[in-house]
């Protein structure tokens, strides 16, 4: 077996002490607990990290400009709900179409009724995988006439093309099979992923989720650094080179576009998991936006950075900026400044999303590179290596190592 | 059916169509200036129109309306200068993808300002004396802007077309089109005409927000991406950098997108009479617009009137 540099094993360890924090956090901290947001956001953080890791593997790592990530995400939002949702509820979700709903088989039902708590994972799974597969069935159809577009106008076509799917999605007509804009949900619940083992209940949502979002996301790492992966940054920075060494342009694009969108429709049913409802209206390309911009936070074409990206976004939107738009944020909405309180009159509804952009705006401006640039975990705890044994190191002699 | 049965079951779509059309291309101008010059999809400009529609909101409150109406369309233009300057000029050796990720950041920016000044309500468009009164038009009432659109449009289009052909900049902005580094070296101050060029993209802008709101029930802060999104499929559909282009492509698509959104009205029981119940293909009239995007740009990309691109290695 091949020895593992310090840097990476380092970064495994670092991978092994979250997901035991996550297991061991959920298991002190109660639903009603202040601390809770910190759960809520890891459960969703980790999902913002697979979605952005999917759109970095396209948009930073292939070099292919892509604006489609909401309606893929939609797909495999409905397709997982569609596939999960017991049989009984289906009658009061479908209510505008009564009893003519086409999708009658639920996977976790099915397989929970075989093999009782453990099928219904498993059906959970196929429902996840299906999900994904699906989406890169659509995704692979889109990819035909889209992916032989010049870099802007596939931006603008991808974009399109997400509006488009959201259209079929919301058409009357396809109502006993998508309910037609209707939210879909009483599908999957949360509190199904804890495990009962002797009368104590053990939460494992956040494990759950965190840990399927890693799965995906060391697979897509795998590729990434597989020769496929170097194929596909070769393309990102010249095809015509890349096309006279013998990369079939279009195939690899193709491919990548598709694995994309299969981690996308995965990361799409993990998210219909953690929000309860899928409501199409909710896909619109402002969540594609939001991606991108995470993914320019972390850096274009580093996985370590789009994670990072995802965790930053979710946590500053979601919980440490929230003082913002409720009044109290670090003892500022105690000044006044020219008779006007910042409390009471600038920090309301809606001024943390523009304290946010405007800090994402500063990063496109002023730090192009984002947080990691296109630099992996292990580089970065061996630079941290490097500077500690420098520091410790008494006199470097001059001219010496750090050249 | 007769022929005047006819004419009276579509005219009403045709005509908003033409006036939405009208809207679409003066957005679509801004975007395809943009484009020629700077290669970069703008895609604030939407936002900017529906900034433009917030201002004239505020200021109708508080101004009259020959004060508002300019006071709207000059902090218009002054926005769009200062978002070329503050976040794309920094960008300009920048490889193109950063300036389309900035131009993503300033439309995020915009939106969630906008958000925060609406406080997420509705705001009713002002209703103006004179262009929002209702008429009747062979029989179809409507409001008289959409049948103002079409000559604004027109007039507008004459005077830019005017502009580039005759003018210093116009021909600076046509070099710097057609060869931006050569451009530089000719002695052309390439910022100024840049500018100059966001100058003249968001006046249109703020003209259509004027003749788009008043067709249009509230400004939300959503409500700019849609036709911004449109109005760049119309440049594109008319051959990126072709002003009349953007016109055509603009008229278009505002006619179809109308006549799909009556094609229930029009074609099923109450109409036609093609199928007895309803197919809700409204539901397609924003998606068409991109249905027709895809067929360009895979049978023509260089859309209608667009020169033939050459890849340079």
């Amino acid at each position: 077996m091949k020895k593992l540099s310090v840097g990476n094993s380092i970064s495994i360890l670092v991978l092994i002490i979250f997901f035991v924090l996550t297991i061991v956090l959920e298991q002190f901290i109660a639903p009603t607990d202040r601390m809770n947001m910190l759960l809520v956001c890891l459960r969703q953080g980790s999902i913002f990290a697979l979605l952005a890791v999917a759109m970095n593997l396209l948009n930073g790592f292939t070099g292919l400009f892509s604006l489609g990530h909401a309606g893929f995400m939609l797909i495999g939002a409905t397709t997982y709900a569609l596939f999960s949702m017991p049989l009984a509820e289906r009658s009061i979700v479908f209510t505008w179409f009564s009893d003519s709903y086409v999708i009658r088989i639920s996977f976790p039902e099915v397989l929970g009724n075989l093999l009782g708590g453990p099928g219904m994972i498993i059906g959970m799974l196929i429902s996840i995988i299906l999900a994904g597969l699906v989406t890169a069935a659509f995704a692979f159809l889109v990819g035909l006439p889209v992916l032989r577009m010049r870099s802007d106008y596939l931006a603008i076509a991808t974009l399109g093309f997400a509006e488009i799917i959201r259209a079929i999605i919301m058409w009357q007509g396809l109502g006993p099979v998508t309910n037609a804009g209707n939210p879909l949900r009483s599908f999957t619940r949360t509190a199904d992923l804890n495990v009962t083992i002797g009368g104590q209940t053990f939460g494992l949502i956040t494990f759950t989720l965190a840990f399927l979002s890693a799965v995906c996301i060391f697979i897509i790492f795998l590729l990434v650094t597989s020769s496929y992966g170097r194929a596909f940054k070769a393309i990102r920075e010249d095809e015509i080179a890349a096309e006279a060494m013998g990369i079939n342009l279009f195939k690899h694009k193709q491919l990548s576009f598709c694995i994309s969108s299969f981690f996308v429709g995965v990361g799409g049913a993990l998210l219909a998991i953690f929000m309860g409802t899928v409501a199409p209206l909710q896909f619109r390309a402002a969540m594609t936006y939001e991606f991108l911009l995470i993914v320019v936070l972390g850096g274009i074409g580093s996985i370590t950075g789009s994670i990072v990206g995802a965790m930053l976004f979710v946590f500053a939107s979601m919980w440490w900026l929230r003082g913002l738009d409720s009044g109290t944020f670090l003892g500022l909405d105690r000044i006044t400044i020219f008779g006007v309180n910042l409390g009471e009159r600038v920090f309301v509804s809606g001024f943390r999303m523009v304290v946010f952009s405007v800090i994402i705006m500063c990063i496109v401006l002023f730090f192009r590179r984002g947080l990691c640039g296109d630099k992996e975990l292990p580089y970065y705890v061996n630079k941290l290596r490097e500077l500690i044994a420098r520091k410790s190191k008494p006199k470097p002699e001059a001219g010496g190592a750090d050249a | 059916m007769g022929a005047y049965d006819l004419f009276r079951l579509f005219f009403p779509y045709i005509l908003s169509g033409i006036s939405i059309g009208g809207q679409y291309a003066l957005i679509a101008i801004g975007y395809s200036m943009v484009y020629s010059i700077l290669r970069l999809i703008n895609f604030a400009h939407g936002d900017v129109f529906m900034v433009g529609g917030l201002f004239m909101v505020f200021a109708a409150a508080t101004f009259p309306l020959w004060v508002a109406i300019p006071l709207v369309v000059f902090l218009i233009v002054l926005l769009g200068f200062t978002i070329e300057r503050v976040a794309y000029k920094p960008l300009r050796t920048a490889p193109r993808m950063s300036v389309m990720i900035s131009a993503i950041g300033v439309s995020y920016l915009l939106q969630n300002l906008a958000l925060y000044f609406t406080g997420g309500l509705n705001r009713m468009y002002p209703a103006f004396p004179w262009i929002s009164d209702t008429i009747s038009v062979f029989g179809v009432s409507t409001r008289r802007v959409t049948v103002i659109t079409p000559f604004l449009v027109v007039a507008l289009v004459f005077a830019l077309v005017w502009l580039i052909n005759n003018t210093k900049v116009g021909i600076a902005m046509r070099a710097a089109a057609k060869d931006f580094d050569t451009a530089q070296l000719m002695g052309i101050k390439i910022n100024s005409v840049i500018s100059t060029t966001f100058i003249i993209g968001s006046f249109l802008a703020a003209i259509g927000s004027i003749l788009f709101f008043t067709n249009f029930p509230a400004v939300f802060p959503a409500a700019g991406a849609m036709p911004g999104l449109k109005a760049f499929v119309a440049a594109v559909f008319g051959g990126i950098g072709s002003i009349p282009g953007a016109v055509i492509g603009g008229l278009l698509i505002g006619i179809v997108e109308t006549v799909i959104r009556g094609a229930d009205i029009t074609l099923g029981p109450t109409g036609l009479g093609l199928f007895n119940r309803s197919l809700d293909i409204a539901a397609f009239s924003d998606a068409f617009t991109f249905v027709l995007l895809v067929i360009v740009l895979v049978f023509r990309p260089t859309g209608l009137f667009g020169d033939k691109p050459t890849d340079k290695v």
